[in-house]
């Protein structure tokens, strides 16, 4: 199932008027795969998501769903796309059968189809006992699980969601991004938002935008492996000469942060941990914490968007 | 076929919050003072008309002043009926859901047309039941009520048409209502004091609506609100194909 590609974008390019909201977009996302978009307010995100859902036409550039090109075939690749829009698309009159009833004919489904489709998505957002409540009165954590039933409603292969998290409770939160991994199993789902710790929760891969542009792209579960991590976090009971410290092999730099806590800078691949845990136990330093400091997304994300901001 | 879909949408959404009902209450109250009025008016100049030879009946009397009247009440109506249409579902962000739809832009603006004329032939339905009571108590010349409420299906259609464009235009449904009345108003009186072959009078919306009330089915005045109706459905498509390239 996994590995079969169903979302490309080819040197996206996206204009209002003559200010530029996104360009030069390439990514592509296969089956079994979980893009995050991440990137500060205004850096395109929705605007990227709203091109790959039809809503925008792009300036220039190509997206295909599922192998159907959005631009020339749009029906077949609407067909294959499930979207939650950032404000969810929801009529406030109606019970929430009503209008996922309404979604699913959108999409085509009739009869039995239909309300097999509709208890489904139901069933997968929580939503089973709330059927017949209007949508208006639902919580805001509700209805966005409204919103994301209707994107899940038909089986599309295919699901963007903008921000689906956002407004929500803790507990909801996890929810949601349980769904969204269980989704992301068997389909190809991209979210956008601007929580980092979201990304890495839930995300295969991973897509900074920053001013439009692609800053950075990889792997989350190679960003998880740590390998090119540069610090290391000690903290001795009875700490020896900050100069012993510095002396160690493979110790670049020693910052002492006070009560016996140091941070240590050392070459990627060459974490000087082994060589410290050693020399503490024989000096009798009264080892308390040895830690990689793995540099978080949220470094690399404000390192990249503030980078291009004073360049 | 998902027009079909959004279409029915488009109506229940009427029922849905009370607009429609009070709409469907209100237009009805006011044409039947406008009938009884009418109503009157016959009984009073009855005796005398009775000696005229060749003298109008109750379907020219009665009748069609009715149906001129509820021609204008429609124009003030329909408006507000299509208002919401498009705004409205841009101002929700609903729009998204029919845009990111397996739907063409074509499907979604032929929907809400028929949801919205649908509303009006319901109306117009209603405000033909009044002039048909005639019959419990005298006959009435049906193919000339017939030919007068088919000019009004036809003016239903050209102010369904045009208040929708006008609401693919701006994304308040209140701006959408207003320019909607602005537009359909000065095509109402574009031929007010002017020779009945001038140029602004084929403009007019109310010119075209004389044959028929008369009892006439002008092919010529039909093709007008035909043409007027599939300019403005495919200006509309026009423009919500170029509201996504922006």
């Amino acid at each position: 199932m996994s590995g079969e590609r169903l979302v490309t974008v080819a040197g996206l390019r996206r204009d209002y008027g003559s200010r530029c909201a996104i360009r030069d977009l390439d990514f592509s996302v296969d089956r079994g795969e979980v893009l995050g978009l991440l990137g500060p307010n205004g850096a395109g995100k929705s605007t990227t998501l709203q091109v790959l859902s039809g809503c925008l036409a792009a300036s220039a550039g190509r997206v295909e769903l599922a192998g159907h090109d959005l631009a020339r075939q749009p029906r077949l690749a609407k067909a294959a796309l499930g979207y939650l829009p950032e404000q969810p698309p929801l009529y406030r009159d109606l019970t929430v059968d009503e209008y996922l009833d309404y979604c699913a004919r959108l999409h085509g489904l009739r009869g039995a189809g239909l309300r097999g489709a509709r208890e489904r998505a139901k069933a997968r957002c929580g939503l089973i006992a709330d059927g017949r409540r209007l949508i208006g009165q639902l919580s805001k954590g509700y209805q966005q699980r409204v919103g994301i039933a209707q994107a899940i409603l038909h089986d599309p292969p295919v699901i963007v969601l903008d921000e689906p998290t956002v407004g929500l409770d803790p507990n909801q939160i996890r929810d949601i991004r349980a769904l969204v991994r269980d989704l992301g199993r068997e389909r190809a789902v991209i979210l956008s938002t601007h929580i980092l710790p979201e990304v890495e929760a839930v995300c295969d891969h991973v897509l900074i935008l920053n001013r439009g542009r692609a800053v950075y792209a990889d792997r989350v579960a190679t960003r998880r492996g740590a390998t090119h991590g540069t610090l290391l976090a000690c903290t001795l009971r009875r700490p020896p000469p900050r100069a012993i410290l510095a002396a160690l092999p493979g110790v670049a730099a020693v910052e002492a942060l006070g009560e016996g806590r140091f941070q240590l800078r050392h070459a990627p691949g060459a974490s000087p941990a082994e060589a410290l845990a050693v020399a503490a136990a024989e000096g009798g330093w009264g080892l308390l914490e040895l830690t990689p400091q793995r540099p978080g997304l949220e470094q690399l994300f404000v390192e990249l968007t503030c980078r291009e901001e004073l360049a | 076929m998902s027009a079909w879909v959004i279409a029915g949408r488009e109506l229940r959404g009427l029922f849905v919050t009370p607009f429609g009902w009070i709409t469907l209450a209100v237009v009805q109250f006011i044409v039947a003072w406008l009938f009884l009025v009418q109503l009157e008016g016959f009984v009073q100049l009855q005796a005398r008309l009775a000696v005229v030879p060749g003298a109008p009946g109750v379907t020219d009397l009665i009748v069609a002043p009715v149906l001129a009247q509820a021609a204008v009440l429609l124009l003030l109506v329909m408006p507000l009926v299509t208002m919401r249409a498009i705004s409205g579902e841009r101002q929700a962000g609903t729009l998204h859901l029919l845009l990111a739809a397996p739907v063409g832009t074509g499907e979604i603006v032929v929907g809400k047309f028929l949801g919205a004329l649908a509303f009006g032939l319901l109306l117009l339905g209603l405000i033909a039941l009044m002039p048909l009571t005639l019959l419990l108590g005298t006959a009435l010349d049906l193919g000339k009520l017939a030919a007068g409420l088919l000019g009004l299906a036809l003016l239903l259609a050209a102010l369904t048409a045009i208040g929708l464009l006008l609401s693919t235009l701006v994304t308040q449904p209140a701006a959408a209502a207003a320019g909607s009345f602005g537009l359909l108003l000065l095509l109402w009186v574009a031929d007010a004091g002017v020779a009945a072959d001038s140029a602004l009078a084929w403009l007019s919306l109310s010119h075209h609506l004389q044959p028929f009330l008369r009892g006439l089915v002008d092919s010529g005045a039909a093709a007008y609100y035909l043409l007027l109706t599939a300019v403005s459905l495919a200006l509309s498509v026009r423009r919500l194909d170029g509201g996504r390239r922006g």
